[in-house]
C-alpha cells in the first residue's frame, strides 16, 4: 500500500471517529455547559431519535425527513423531561445525575417492553467507493460533514441569534438576566430541548449504521461523556478540540489493536487529562484568557 | 485499654442516627432474630437470604462515599467485579485447601482497593469535582464490562481460570473453613449465612465507629463545604482518597461474597443496570445514614425480588420511577424521610404535653 492510500485510510478513520465523538457529545455538552446538568439519559435520547427515524423511514418517509422527525421527537421528549423532572433539581446538580439515571432505566426497559428486543434497521444509503485495496462507505463522509455542520450551526445559534444572546446571558449571571426581564425558565427549557434534539439528531444519523436495540444508548454514552469531560463546559473551545484529539487517540489505537483498545485509549486519555486539566480544555483556555 | 473503650464510645455520635438504650435494645432484638432465623427455616431459603446480605456491603460502600463523602461514584460495581473475578482466578488456580479461600477473599478485596487507590489518586489529586467524578467512574465501569465481555476466547485465561466472556466464570470453590475432621465448605446454606451475617454486623459497627471518629467528621465536613474544610487545614484529597479506597474494599467484599454465593460471575455484574441498582437502594433508603442504608437496601431489594417474580419486565421500570420520585419528593430517602417525620410527630406531642 502506498503512502497516499495509507494517509487516506488514516484520515477516513479519523473523520469517522471525530464525527461519532462530536455528534454523540454535542447535545450533552450543550446541556452541561449551559445548565450544569449532567444528563445520564443522553443515550436514551439518542435511542429515541434512532427509533423514531427508523419508524418514520419504514412508514415511507425519505431518510433526511426521518432524521428530522427523530430530532424533533427527542427535542419534544426533552421539553417534557425538563418540565417534569429537571426543573425541580437546578439547586441540586448531583441529584440530576441520579434522576436522569432513573429516567434512562425507565426508557431502556420501557422501550424493551413496548417495541421488543430489536427493531428493523434502515439500510445504509449511498453505497461505497474504492481507494487502493479497501472500500469506504460514503455515508461515513456524510456523517463527518454533518458533525462539522452541527458545530457550525451551534456557533451561529449562540452567537448570531437573539436566543443565543439570551442563553449566554442566562448562563453567565442567571439572576441578572432574570432581573433584566429574560424568562430564564423558558431559556433553560429551550436549551434542554436543544440538547435533547441534538442527541436525537445523532441517533437519527447513526440509525442506518447500527442495530437498533433498547440498550443502544450505552454505545454512545461513554464516548459522549469522555468527550465532554475532556472538553469541559464550552462546546466550541472544548467539545470540538476534544473530539479532534480523542479521534486521533481512538482511530490510532483502533487501527493498532482493535475496537476495544480504541476505547481503552479514550479511558486512559480521560484519566490523564483530568489529572492535568481538571476543568477540561475549555477551562484551561478560558483560564489563560482571563 | 482506654483507647479500646474510646473506640466503642464512637458507636454512636452525631454522624449516625439511632442512639441510646432503646436503639441498641432494638438492635440486639433484630440480631437475635437474625441469629435464630435459620432454626425456623430450611437451608434453601436461608441460602437465598444470604443473597440479600451480600448486596448490603456495596450499598454501605455507596453510603460511605456518596452519602457521607458527597462524591457520587458509579465505580462500585467495577470494584465489585474486580474482586469477584479476583477471587475466582485465585481459588481456581490455587484451590481451597488450608483455608486459602479466606486468604483469596482478602487478596481479592485488596486488589479492588489497590485499583481504587490508583484511580482515586488521579481523580482526587486532579481535584475533579463531584459531577465529573461520577462520569469518570462510570467510564471505568463500562470499560471493564466491555473488556470482560470480549474475553470469551480460549486465549483469555489466567492460569487454569478461563475468563469466558459473557458466559461467565464459574466453578470456583466456595469459602472453606479448615477443620480437624476435614475442611468445611460453605455453600449457599446455613453455614455461609452465619459467616456473612457476622461480617455484616462487624462492618456495620466498624463503619459506625469510623464515621463518628474525627475522620468521619472531616469526611462530612468535606461534603458540606470542601473549601471550608480545606481552610481549616485538612488535606481533603487524602481524606477523599481514603474514603474511596475503603468504599472500594467494601464493594469488593460484596463482589467476592456474590461470587462465593453463586460460584459464578459475569461481566453483566458491571454493566449499566448492575451499576444502577445499588444506587437505587441507597438513594431510596436514605444515603446519609448507615442504618437507613441497611434497612432501605434490604427492603427495596426484597421488594424488587418480589416484583421480578410477579411482573418481571416491569420491575426495572418501577425501580426507575421509584428512583425519580424519591429524588424529587424525598431527597434524603424514604427511610430517613419516615424517621424524620416520626421524630417531628414525637416532638410535637411532647410540646403539646408540656
Amino acid at each position: 500500500m502506498d503512502i497516499a492510500t495509507l494517509a487516506f485510510s488514516a484520515l477516513y478513520q479519523f473523520g469517522d471517529a471525530f464525527a461519532f465523538l462530536v455528534l454523540s457529545a454535542c447535545g450533552l455538552a450543550v446541556i452541561f455547559g449551559m445548565m450544569g446538568v449532567i444528563n445520564l439519559a443522553h443515550g436514551e435520547f439518542i435511542m429515541c431519535g434512532a427509533y423514531v427515524t427508523a419508524a418514520t423511514v419504514h412508514a415511507g418517509l425519505p431518510l433526511p425527513l426521518g432524521i428530522l422527525c427523530g430530532t424533533l421527537a427527542s427535542a419534544f421528549v426533552g421539553v417534557l423531561v425538563e418540565l417534569l423532572v429537571i426543573r425541580h433539581l437546578y439547586e441540586r446538580p448531583l441529584d440530576t445525575i441520579v434522576a436522569t439515571w432513573g429516567l434512562s432505566l425507565i426508557a431502556t426497559q420501557g422501550t424493551l417492553i413496548l417495541v421488543g428486543s430489536t427493531m428493523a434497521g434502515v439500510g445504509t444509503p449511498f453505497g461505497s467507493f474504492q481507494v487502493g485495496a479497501y472500500s469506504y462507505s460514503i455515508y461515513r463522509i456524510v456523517l463527518f460533514a454533518a458533525a462539522l455542520g452541527v458545530l457550525g450551526a451551534l456557533y451561529a445559534l449562540f452567537n448570531w441569534t437573539r436566543f443565543g444572546v439570551l442563553a449566554r446571558a442566562t448562563i453567565q449571571v442567571p439572576h441578572m438576566a432574570a432581573a433584566l426581564g429574560v424568562d430564564t425558565r423558558l431559556i433553560y427549557s429551550l436549551t434542554f430541548a436543544c440538547g435533547a434534539g441534538l442527541a436525537g439528531l445523532a441517533g437519527g444519523l447513526y440509525a442506518p449504521t447500527m442495530t437498533l436495540v433498547p440498550t443502544m444508548g450505552a454505545t454512545f454514552i461513554m464516548e459522549a461523556f469522555v468527550t465532554v469531560v475532556i472538553g469541559g463546559a464550552d462546546v466550541f473551545l472544548g467539545t470540538a478540540p476534544a473530539g479532534g484529539i480523542l479521534a486521533i487517540v481512538k482511530s490510532g489505537m483502533t487501527s493498532w489493536q482493535g475496537q476495544l483498545f480504541g476505547q481503552i485509549g479514550l479511558l486512559i486519555a480521560v484519566i490523564i487529562v483530568v489529572r492535568v486539566l481538571p476543568k477540561g480544555i475549555s477551562g484551561f483556555v478560558l483560564r489563560e484568557r482571563t | 485499654m482506654t483507647g479500646f473503650l474510646a473506640l466503642f464510645r464512637r458507636l454512636e455520635g452525631p454522624q449516625t442516627l439511632g442512639r441510646g438504650p432503646g436503639f441498641w435494645a432494638l438492635f440486639a432484638l433484630v440480631l437475635a432474630g437474625a441469629l435464630a432465623y435459620p432454626l425456623f427455616s430450611d437451608g434453601y431459603t436461608v441460602g437465598n437470604t444470604v443473597y440479600f446480605f451480600v448486596w448490603v456491603f456495596i450499598a454501605l460502600s455507596l453510603s460511605l462515599i456518596w452519602g457521607y463523602g458527597g462524591s457520587l461514584s458509579f465505580g462500585q460495581t467495577a470494584f465489585f467485579g474486580i474482586a469477584g473475578y479476583g477471587y475466582g482466578i485465585l481459588t481456581i488456580n490455587f484451590g481451597a485447601a488450608y483455608g486459602f479461600t479466606f486468604i483469596a477473599l482478602l487478596l481479592a478485596v485488596a486488589m479492588a482497593a489497590l485499583v481504587a487507590a490508583l484511580l482515586g489518586y488521579f481523580m482526587f489529586f486532579g481535584r475533579i469535582s463531584g459531577v465529573f467524578l461520577g462520569i469518570v467512574t462510570l467510564a471505568v465501569t463500562l470499560m471493564l464490562e466491555r473488556f470482560m465481555a470480549q474475553t470469551a476466547g480460549p486465549e483469555w485465561r489466567i492460569g487454569a481460570a478461563r475468563l469466558n466472556g459473557f458466559n461467565g466464570m464459574s466453578a470456583m470453590p466456595p469459602l472453606t473453613i479448615p477443620w480437624f475432621g476435614g475442611p468445611i465448605p460453605l455453600f449457599a446454606d446455613i453455614g455461609l449465612y452465619y459467616v456473612v451475617l457476622g461480617m455484616l454486623v462487624l462492618v456495620y459497627l466498624a463503619l459506625r465507629m469510623l464515621m463518628n471518629s474525627a475522620f468521619g467528621n472531616v469526611i462530612v465536613a468535606i461534603r458540606e463545604n470542601p473549601e471550608r474544610a480545606e481552610m481549616l487545614g485538612y488535606d481533603i484529597r487524602k481524606y477523599q482518597l481514603i474514603t474511596f479506597v475503603i468504599g472500594a474494599a467494601l464493594a469488593g467484599l460484596s463482589g467476592v461474597l456474590y461470587t462465593v454465593w453463586g460460584q459464578y460471575i459475569t461481566p453483566s455484574s458491571m454493566g449499566m443496570t448492575a451499576a444502577s441498582l445499588p444506587l437505587i437502594w441507597v438513594a431510596v433508603g436514605g444515603r446519609s445514614d448507615l442504618t437507613a442504608t441497611v434497612i432501605g437496601t434490604l427492603v427495596v431489594l426484597s421488594g424488587f425480588q418480589a416484583l421480578t417474580i410477579y411482573g418481571s419486565q416491569y420491575a426495572l421500570v418501577f425501580m426507575g420511577v421509584l428512583l425519580v420520585l424519591t429524588v424529587l419528593i424525598a431527597p434524603n430517602g424514604l427511610v430517613l424521610g419516615i424517621i424524620n417525620w416520626i421524630a417531628k410527630l414525637v416532638t410535637r406531642r411532647k410540646q403539646e404535653a408540656a
